[in-house]
């Protein structure tokens, strides 16, 4: 095998609540899980804010990033039984497996948001840039990098390994569907992720699965449609993240008007001012931020110090379901009577929108764009998931658009002051939702 | 509020009509990576690159009625045809939103083919390498496309000659 390492004298295994155990014999993963950049990982919650709904949803992007590199060994294995896979392919398999969300931020989803940043251009640079993730990869080859970095961004030549890491099923989807269900507690995220294993096969472009596994495939999909409207998302989950995104906003719109913060936020000097390095983005991580949050508690600034309260304290913005559609001619009003009352708001009157939740739901056949589920049949012919089952079918054509408004209910329901106007308020947000 | 879906219906409202979800998704990468004030995520499909964000709230625009959607049946394969409604006209002028002149832009890229669009929109995702690494990419993860160099080569003429304009635009 070329480059510098082998495999460990001794298998090393770590337990894991999801998959048991995950098991490392490659000199190689085991390098890559000591890096700074990996152990960063660790303070960086998988699923953001959804902690503040789910008390048990505090596991982290390591947690999530071993697991997938699990998903991925035994997939390997499977497909090595069948057809004969060259070693280097393997280990850049199960280095992009690993490395898949290095590039995440805290907070990640709100932070690409406001700052307009995407994590997976930091997961090229981390892959390629000055890091140690990157000597231990070079160490492989001068092209090894480059490689890991290509299956990540789904740019790599062979696309059946792009598809293990990323597709409809793939190792990532398997991984987070059943940690996150076993952290929140839900008991919908379940399906037989060992017969999954069992039915996948090779094909050109992407793995396709016997047409006798089918009923697995069908829990895998059923648990991809509940997680997404019973966790990722969650109407409170995503109110924490709305207080997240606003307090950012804040924070940014006060560096840029020369607000003299009384704990100077250094962290975020060169993130507001758009010359972010790789240094400094990976001295961010949840502590930091947290930090922040805390002190902020204490800022001059009514509007950054209650938005910090709230998110510390869980005093969340409430909301109603609405239809813009229909409610439209409202708004004007309501933003008008927002502002008499001295809330701004754009802080304090937010719609958020299925379009902001970086999750989805299967979707076969009229995105050009994505592979669907392909099942092997035994004549040798490929059928496309939902027209071979009824199950599939029925939640594949459902709506998955939604919009909430989100405001303050605790400021509108006191009456000391703008009473009148409060009233009219909480009297148009009832209409919303008709 | 709803500023994201506001700069899509302003969009269609200064194009005045798009064909294909493939043009749609193209058109605003490519108006993205020239500086415009696009936020949605990309990533590299099957025709280069691609948003589930963007395609999500199309679905959002129009089960609104904001937008008119109509699905077109062609040899082999549907098509699809936006335009706005009356619907979004009224919520764009009701939202106060106004993008950035891009007319003459997305008028330039809506006058293109699709084809030519996801060679465009693929030739400034990988603008970070070199031409030949860029061709191989192109002849690699393309190559059911059948692109030729000389097709490359106006990829690039036309990338730059948007950029000047842009530059001039701004």
């Amino acid at each position: 095998m070329a480059g510098r390492y082998g495999v460990l004298d001794e298998e090393k295994v770590f337990k894991d609540p999801v998959h048991r155990y995950i098991h490392v014999r490659d000199e190689l993963i085991w390098e890559l899980i000591g890096t700074r950049e990996f152990q960063r990982l660790r303070r960086i919650r998988q699923l953001g804010t959804t902690y503040l709904t789910f008390h048990g949803a505090e596991h982290t992007r390591l947690n999530h990033s071993l697991g997938v590199y699990e998903v991925m060994r035994r997939m390997v294995e499977n497909i090595e039984k069948k057809q004969k896979w060259d070693p280097e392919e393997r280990l850049v398999c199960l280095s992009a497996a690993l490395l898949h969300d290095i590039g995440h931020g805290p907070f990640s989803h709100s932070f690409e948001k406001v700052f307009h940043m995407d994590h997976e251009e930091w997961t090229r640079e981390i892959i390629l840039g000055d890091t140690e993730i990157n000597q231990v990869l070079s160490n492989m080859g001068k092209n090894f990098p480059q490689k890991v970095a290509d299956v990540i961004s789904k740019t790599y030549s062979n696309k059946l390994v792009v598809s293990l890491i990323s597709s409809q099923i793939d190792a990532d989807r398997m991984d987070y569907l059943l940690r996150d269900a076993f952290y929140t507690g839900v008991s919908y995220g379940q399906f037989d992720m060992e017969r999954i294993l069992r039915v996948m096969r090779p094909a050109e472009d992407q793995a396709v699965f016997k047409h006798s596994g089918m009923h697995a495939v069908e829990d895998y999909i059923m648990s991809r449609y509940q997680m997404y409207w019973q966790v990722y998302f969650h109407p409170v989950t995503r109110s924490a993240e709305v207080i997240l995104s606003k307090i950012l906003h804040r924070a940014k719109d006060l560096y840029e008007q020369g607000y003299e913060f009384i704990d100077k936020p250094k962290h975020f000097y060169t993130l507001f001012s758009g010359k972010i390095t790789l240094k400094d983005y990976l001295k961010l991580d949840e502590s930091v931020i947290l930090y922040y949050f805390q002190e902020w508690q204490e800022e001059k600034d009514e509007i950054l110090r209650d938005l910090c309260q709230r998110f510390m304290d869980r005093r969340l913005f409430k909301y109603v379901e609405v239809d813009p559609s229909a409610q439209m001619r409202v708004w004007p009003e309501l933003l008008q009577l927002f502002t008499k009352i001295g809330l701004d708001p754009h802080y304090y009157l937010v719609i958020d929108s299925s379009s902001d939740l970086p999750y989805d739901f299967y979707r076969p056949g009229e995105e050009e764009e994505r592979l669907p589920i392909h099942l092997l049949k035994q004549s040798g012919e490929l059928r496309e998931l939902s027209r071979e089952s009824e199950i599939v079918e029925a939640i594949s054509g459902k709506k998955r658009t939604d919009h909430k408004l989100y405001f303050p209910l605790d400021f509108l329901e006191d009456e000391r002051t703008f009473a009148e106007e409060k009233k009219r308020i909480l009297l148009l947000l009832k209409a919303q939702e008709g | 509020m709803l500023q994201e879906h506001c700069k899509l219906l302003a969009v269609f409202k200064q194009t005045g009509e798009i064909i294909g979800r493939k043009k749609l998704q193209k058109l605003i990468y490519i108006a993205k990576k020239l500086e415009f004030p696009f936020f949605e995520k990309y990533q590299f499909h099957i025709y280069g690159p691609y948003s589930e964000e963007l395609n999500l709230r199309m679905e959002e625009i129009c089960s609104l009625s904001f937008v008119e959607e109509v699905k077109e049946k062609k040899s082999g394969y549907y098509q699809y045809r936006y335009n706005l409604s009356s619907k979004g006209e009224e919520f764009l002028s009701l939202s106060d939103y106004e993008l950035p002149e891009t007319k003459a832009l997305l008028n330039e890229l809506n006058e293109q083919s699709s084809r030519f669009l996801e060679l465009v929109s693929t030739v400034l995702y990988f603008e970070y390498l070199t031409r030949e690494e860029v061709e191989d990419k192109v002849f690699t993860l393309k190559a059911k496309q059948n692109y030729t160099s000389e097709e490359i080569g106006k990829a690039y003429e036309f990338i730059s000659r948007l950029r000047e304009k842009t530059n001039i635009v701004s």
